[in-house]
């Protein structure tokens, strides 16, 4: 298998701020790569080394073997969807769609025919007379898109393109994307800070913490198997034991991480010996469960109580419990 | 009970004329708008129309006097040979002062609204109008004495040992002279300086609102950084290149004060509209050579509007 984008040990450091510290990546050809993280942790960075908007301070960025040092971004066949979309507010959607065929010196009448296709890919056929201020936030995004894979790039980077869309719309481009991508057998580059869409869309999943990739893996082993207490807590908000505590209960000494929905609860005195007393802190109403804050031995813990179960009140006593297979052990280390 | 906030008593004559005001909106406008709108109207384009109206009268050419009778003789006038070469060298020297001062403004105002940040923005913004803020008759004089035969600049270029080509600048026909200070190169230098901050500001206003994300796209889209300026940033920043060259066409077609201290004898609309309406009474002429860079601005603006200059604002 071909890879489509290497980092090697790469850094980039602004100052004393270690944006990006000694990643190593390997994103696979075709492969829909998810760069997940809390702001700040350098995934976008990481996107930005890409697409040669920065230049690492260390190490090396390969494109399909070709090391990227000192290539700058016009001459990367790497297109980017822009967090803020980036149209040219001064070209119509469909010269904005034709802007890169147009500097590759296509003919005019040419240009014009492949950006009418890239937006009949996107959804938006005939749009292309119109200026971007006349389009919707979603509609937008469906520009972006298409002025980028007009190009025909081989990497495509997307830089929270969903971050600005309501609810509804988010999920139905996520939808789209990932049908997209697999018609099109581009790589795709993501990056988000939203669990929920790196887990839907990628293959893998690279989990980024302050500069530094955490985990990288299929969706399903950073949700069940995370590695490290920070991916447990940031993927799905886990409830992560502390090794002191997991020692205490089943004589290992290693942080644990329990999945919300994993966590039973019930009121004092129906659950067996092994149940934990706990104290409810609050209540929220979430759709199809309820989601009850508590605390125990003084860790706050989460748990998922579904549709038409009892509620605890708040300040309730609790016994929790959960089964010995949906306990994760994490590396002690870690 | 439940009104009790509403009735709160209400002392005090501000508060019964601002609660008066809040609640009829079309009333403050309209005496928000009432004094500028009067200022303009009467004071302002009065006194232009009244100008403008005086063009279509014609002076008597025995008796010196204004003929009140609607006529298009003085404006036959313009066209005469030595009245229309004033209107194409005043017009060529703005051109030419617009020209360079975007071209010199354009970098300034880059670097200023892309890199400058915090105390360098500061000295940027103290640089460009630090000029404006002392007189521009004594700013004219320092540049007469820089430009002067005995100036500074002189005795630069004879202690570089480059006289000779000063020498061979000054010897070229219209542009040159007797030295810098009575040339029209010497003219253009010092409307260059005094008028260069009315470009800077629109331009670098007009760039601090492009995102640097669109330099970015540009590039990502395979445009090198001088094709991302010809279709992207150029495109952009023009409304702020186009008011800034209103501003400076308009500030030289109009001025009568450079030419006659820094320059050559021969002159231009400004000083002809000075010379007519004080010295000659001709003020129908003075009128009519008046209304000269009115339409020409008017000519250029609706010129930038069908080009699209306008199109990204």
């Amino acid at each position: 298998m071909t890879s489509a984008v290497r980092f090697t040990g790469a850094s980039r450091h602004f100052g004393s701020v270690r944006a990006v510290d000694e990643v190593d990546i390997d994103i696979a050809e075709g492969e829909f790569f998810a760069m997940l993280g809390p702001s700040g942790s350098g995934k976008t960075t990481c996107l930005r080394l890409i697409a040669g908007f920065e230049q690492p301070t260390s190490g090396d960025i390969s494109i399909f073997g070709q090391s990227a040092q000192g290539v700058p971004p016009y001459r990367r066949q790497v297109n980017t969807v822009f967090q803020d979309y980036a149209l040219f507010p001064h070209l119509n959607v469909l010269d904005n769609v034709a802007y890169g065929l147009m500097i590759a010196g296509m003919p005019k009448a040419e240009r014009h025919r492949a950006a009418e296709e890239a937006l009949e890919l996107v959804a938006l056929p005939g749009y292309g007379k119109r200026k971007p201020s006349e389009l919707s936030g979603g509609q937008r995004q469906r520009v972006a898109l298409a002025r980028a894979l007009v190009n025909k790039p081989k990497v495509l980077l997307l830089d929270e393109p969903l971050g600005a869309l309501d609810l509804k719309l988010r999920e139905q481009m996520q939808e789209e994307l990932k049908v997209l991508q697999r018609k099109l057998g581009i790589t795709f580059v993501f990056v988000t800070h939203d669990q929920g869409e790196a887990l839907s869309m990628a293959d893998r999943v690279a989990v980024f913490n302050e500069g530094k990739i955490v985990q990288v893996g299929k969706p399903e082993d950073i949700y069940y198997r995370p590695e490290v207490p920070f991916v447990a807590d940031f993927v799905g908000s886990s409830n992560v034991l502390p090794p002191a505590r997991t020692e205490q209960r089943i004589g290992k000494r290693c942080p644990a991480a329990r999945r919300p929905e994993a966590v039973k609860i019930g009121a004092v005195g129906t659950v067996g010996s092994e149940g934990h007393a706990a104290v409810v802190r609050a209540t929220s109403f979430i759709g199809a469960a309820t989601r009850v804050s508590v605390t125990m031995d003084g860790t706050a813990m989460i748990a998922l109580v579904p549709k038409g179960q009892a509620l605890p009140a708040i300040g309730d006593q609790v016994h929790l419990s959960w089964d010995a297979d949906d306990l994760h052990l994490m590396e002690p280390g870690a | 009970m439940s009104d009790a906030i509403a009735d709160r008593p209400q002392n005090g004559v501000l508060t019964r004329v601002s609660d008066t005001l809040w609640r009829k909106p079309r009333l403050t406008i309209l005496l928000l708008l009432a004094p500028p709108a009067l200022w303009l109207g009467i004071i302002y384009l009065g006194s232009l129309f009244a100008l403008l109206a005086q063009s279509f009268f014609a002076i008597d050419e025995f008796s010196g006097m204004i003929v009140y009778e609607f006529t298009l003789k003085t404006y036959g006038e313009l066209f005469t040979p030595a009245n229309f070469d004033i209107i194409i060298r005043t017009v060529v020297m703005a051109a030419a002062v617009t020209v360079a001062a975007a071209i010199i403004s354009f970098p300034i105002a880059y670097y200023a609204a892309r890199y400058a940040k915090g105390k360098w923005k500061a000295i940027f913004y103290l640089g460009v109008m630090l000029p404006l803020w002392s007189s521009y008759l004594v700013k004219v004089y320092s540049w007469k004495l820089i430009l002067a035969k005995e100036g500074i600049l002189n005795w630069l270029f004879e202690t570089l040992h480059l006289s000779w080509l000063l020498e061979a600048y000054l010897s070229i026909p219209v542009i040159g002279g007797n030295s810098l200070s009575v040339s029209w190169t010497g003219t253009f230098l010092v409307f260059l300086y005094v008028w260069l901050p009315f470009m800077v500001l629109p331009i670098q206003a007009s760039l601090e609102r492009v995102p640097t994300s669109m330099l970015e796209a540009s590039g990502d889209l395979g445009a090198q950084p001088s094709q991302s300026f010809r279709y992207v940033l150029l495109p952009l920043a023009l409304p702020g290149v186009i008011a800034g060259s209103i501003f400076t066409f308009s500030l030289t077609l109009g001025d009568y004060i450079i030419p006659q201290i820094v320059g050559s004898s021969r002159r231009f609309i400004g000083q002809a509209v000075y010379a007519y309406q004080g010295t000659a009474g001709n003020i129908p002429l003075a009128a009519a050579f008046a209304v000269v860079p009115i339409l020409i601005m008017g000519l250029y603006l609706w010129v930038a509007k069908r080009k699209g200059a306008f199109d990204a604002l």
